[in-house]
């Protein structure tokens, strides 16, 4: 079984990762593989071309393939199946206070299929008004919501998106990151990255993934697992928790063929 | 500089020899700072050259693409730590599009994207000159004076264009660490080796200098203290000190000489000078002293035999005559016919002597080696005689002895006289034969006088040596061959 993994979580914890593939083949009874790229567009191109089986993807890509992509679990943050989009800013500086006052600057996205790291600033400056491509100076991406606050922190971009689960976990894996950036701004709540499967995927198969994922949180190793992941646990989740994201997702591209 | 020229030579040599130590150490140390830096210049700028050109071909791409997080990780490895050589890691670096603005750096808040280096002055004006050189895709070095840092640029090219550069700054500063510890192993080095050779050059001077001062001391004290300058102690070697030990050994030997001869002849001038004062007095006596004799006599055989007058003129006699006698044995004549001298005189002698000999318990032995007469005036040769085996017999010790030796040898007769017991004493030698001289409570002090006349009058030589316990009178006279 492949499943592809993406930054959506501290993907680079390498230790861990083994750990958890160890679990889910003792739980599943056959061998797994995890498959990481550099981006969630390979990972997204990988589950639609039936190369691998499973993915933790962002809600963005997932929208958009909604159709074609089995929803498997959604995993649960401080109890609740959300999270936020921070845009953060370099802890040094006081000044900026909205994403208004970014204007001109340099700006860090994380990857062009992330809802928290992409979509959410695209859909706050079109919403404000703004043109997203030409409100900033620069903007680039790092392919990693740990790498904006990276960036975000050594000041090589003025301001950032990131993953507000991912920061919060890293304020808690490595503190000296987060407390080289500052919050200006938290989203509203929108579904967290979600397991999901190809559509050509057997019933069956799906459903075993999904029963050891949803039964991660009652077994001891799989809780101390879902410990190092700051998670709760994982629910089944409805397609519908992402219409949030669905409808940025049409703001912005509606603005998009507007232009 | 008097002071330096004045010092010792037992402080010299170790000065100069940890002078010479410092020295060569301070040379080597520069050499090798200098060969050092040169050796860690080229290092790193090999180094930066091949990290230039590695970054330069890996961030081609992510230029292209505008990846600048790409980029950012990609010159943020280059910047890793080399603990064995901190010179080696950047101090910054710079990817610059074509326009020399930066596309990313190591430091973003200083270099922020998009700025120009330029922006910071100083040095980083300077290399937007030197970017615009002749040939655009070569690798420069770049090491502005006022800038602690110095810079490596590589162009970024991609099919022959230029798409920006990478310039590397390295620290001027990281090479002083190294140099410092290269100086302080030095001066460690050199300590040792100076704790080493100290006690080694000491001695060293202490042998070479020593046969110096020695002789320096020596010369010091030759004028005035002749006998004492120890020629013993001088160092006998066939090197430069040894042959200038010899000739000082040499000088103060003509010195002693020469000071010996002249006092000989102050002695002798002297004693000629007493010579013929009292030859001169003695004239002048004689003659007087011979008409009252005669007077005296005359009134004796015709006078009219007044007690009184005869016992008047007796007493007279008697003092004129013991005048007469002193006077004589100052005025020592040897032109009077004599019979020659011969072996026997000196057996005649010792039967004189026999019984003063007797008395003091003194042996007198002989050793005689004449076979015949000689030409010369027996009288005064037994006198001399005589009166050297008085003087030796008296000064014999209690049961000591005397010798007499008399021998020929190339036309001269050969006299010695020795006795163990008293000696003569150094400050009695330069008045040893003056008239008047005795030590002695009894005697006359003429004898050695008379000696002295007697040889000097027959053209002969005196010596004396005289030591505690042993003193020998030589003599030695001339004479012709028998016709």
């Amino acid at each position: 079984m492949r499943i592809g993994l993406t930054p959506v979580f501290l993907d680079d914890q390498v230790g861990f990762l083994g750990q958890w593939r160890a679990w889910l083949e003792k739980k599943l009874g056959r061998s797994v593989v995890f498959v990481q790229r550099g981006s969630y567009r390979e990972i997204v191109d990988l589950l639609r071309s039936g190369k691998i089986d499973f993915a933790w993807l962002c809600g963005y890509p997932y929208i958009r393939h909604r159709r074609e992509f089995g929803l498997v679990a959604v995993p649960l943050w401080r109890g609740q199946p959300l999270y936020q989009s921070y845009l953060i800013v370099p802890a040094g500086d006081l000044r900026t206070h909205s994403l208004a006052d970014l204007r001109g600057k340099i700006f860090a996205y994380s990857d062009p299929d992330s809802n928290s790291g992409f979509l959410y600033p695209q859909f706050l400056l079109t919403s404000q008004g703004e043109n997203p491509a030409t409100f900033f100076s620069r903007s680039f991406f790092t392919w990693a919501h740990r790498k904006v606050v990276e960036a975000v922190g050594i000041g090589l971009a003025d301001g950032g998106a990131v993953d507000g689960y991912v920061w919060e976990t890293l304020s808690e894996v490595r503190p000296d990151l987060t407390r080289a950036t500052r919050i200006i701004d938290r989203s509203s709540q929108f579904g967290h990255p979600p397991f999901v499967a190809r559509g050509d995927i057997p019933n069956g198969e799906l459903k075993r993934f999904q029963s050891v994922l949803l039964g991660m949180a009652d077994d001891p190793e799989g809780s101390e697992l879902l410990g190092r992941l700051r998670l709760d646990g994982f629910a089944a989740g409805q397609p519908t928790l992402f219409d949030g994201i669905a409808k940025m997702a049409e703001r912005v591209s509606g603005r998009m063929m507007r232009k | 500089m008097i002071f330096r020229r004045d010092l010792s030579l037992r402080w010299k040599i170790p000065l100069r020899v940890m002078g010479a130590v410092l020295g060569t150490a301070i040379a080597v140390t520069a050499a090798l700072v200098v060969w050092e830096y040169d050796e860690m210049r080229q290092n790193l700028e090999g180094h930066a050259k091949s990290l230039g050109r590695v970054l330069s071909n890996t961030l081609v791409a992510p230029v292209l693409h505008d990846d600048i997080w790409r980029s950012y990780e990609i010159i943020q490895s280059a910047r890793e730590t080399y603990p064995a050589a901190p010179e080696l890691q950047a101090e910054i670096v710079l990817v610059t599009d074509s326009d020399y603005r930066v596309f990313v750096s190591s430091r973003p808040r200083e270099f922020p994207i998009g700025a120009s280096p330029a922006m910071r002055g100083g040095a980083y004006a300077e290399l937007r000159a030197g970017l615009s050189g002749s040939d655009p895709v070569a690798q420069r070095v770049l090491e502005p004076a006022d800038s602690p840092l110095y810079f490596v640029m590589t162009p970024l090219v991609a099919d022959g264009v230029a798409l920006g550069h990478v310039i590397l700054g390295y620290s001027k500063v990281s090479f002083v660490p190294r140099f410092v510890g290269l100086v302080k192993r030095a001066a460690l080095v050199t300590l040792l080796v100076l704790l080493l050779i100290v006690p080694v050059s000491w001695i060293w001077a202490a042998r070479t200098g020593a046969p110096l001062l020695q002789l320096a001391e020596a010369m010091r004290r030759l004028p005035g203290e002749l006998e004492s300058s120890s020629l013993a102690d001088l160092p006998y070697s066939r090197d430069e000190i040894g042959q200038l030990s010899e000739a000082f050994r040499r000088l103060v030997g003509e010195l002693k000489q020469k000071q010996e001869l002249e006092g000989q002849m102050l002695v002798s001038e002297r004693l000629a000078a007493v010579g013929r004062l009292t030859a001169g007095i003695a004239h002048e006596i004689n003659n007087p002293l011979g008409g009252m004799l005669t007077a005296i006599n005359t009134y004796r055989r015709h006078g009219n035999g007044d007690p009184l007058a005869t016992q008047t003129m007796s007493l007279l006699e008697r003092g004129l005559t013991q005048i007469k006698h002193t006077v004589a044995a100052l005025l020592v004549e040897t032109k009077m016919q004599d019979r020659s001298f011969a072996a026997q005189d000196i057996d005649d002698l010792l039967t004189l002597v026999e019984s003063e000999a007797h008395a003091r318990n003194v042996t007198v032995r002989a050793d005689v080696r004449l076979d015949e007469a000689l030409p010369l005036p027996a009288t005064l040769i037994r006198q001399i005689i005589l009166n050297l085996l008085l003087n030796a017999i008296d000064a014999a010790e209690q049961g000591g002895r005397v010798e007499l030796l008399a021998t020929l040898d190339n036309q001269r007769l050969k006299l010695a006289v020795k006795n163990d017991g008293l000696h003569v004493p150094q400050d009695r030698m330069d008045t040893l034969f003056e008239p008047f001289s005795t030590t002695r409570e009894q005697g006359h002090g003429l004898g050695l006088w008379i000696v002295y006349q007697i040889v000097r009058q027959l053209n002969g030589e005196l010596s004396v040596a005289s030591e505690p316990g042993f003193t020998t009178f030589d003599i030695e006279i001339p004479y012709d061959q028998p016709a």
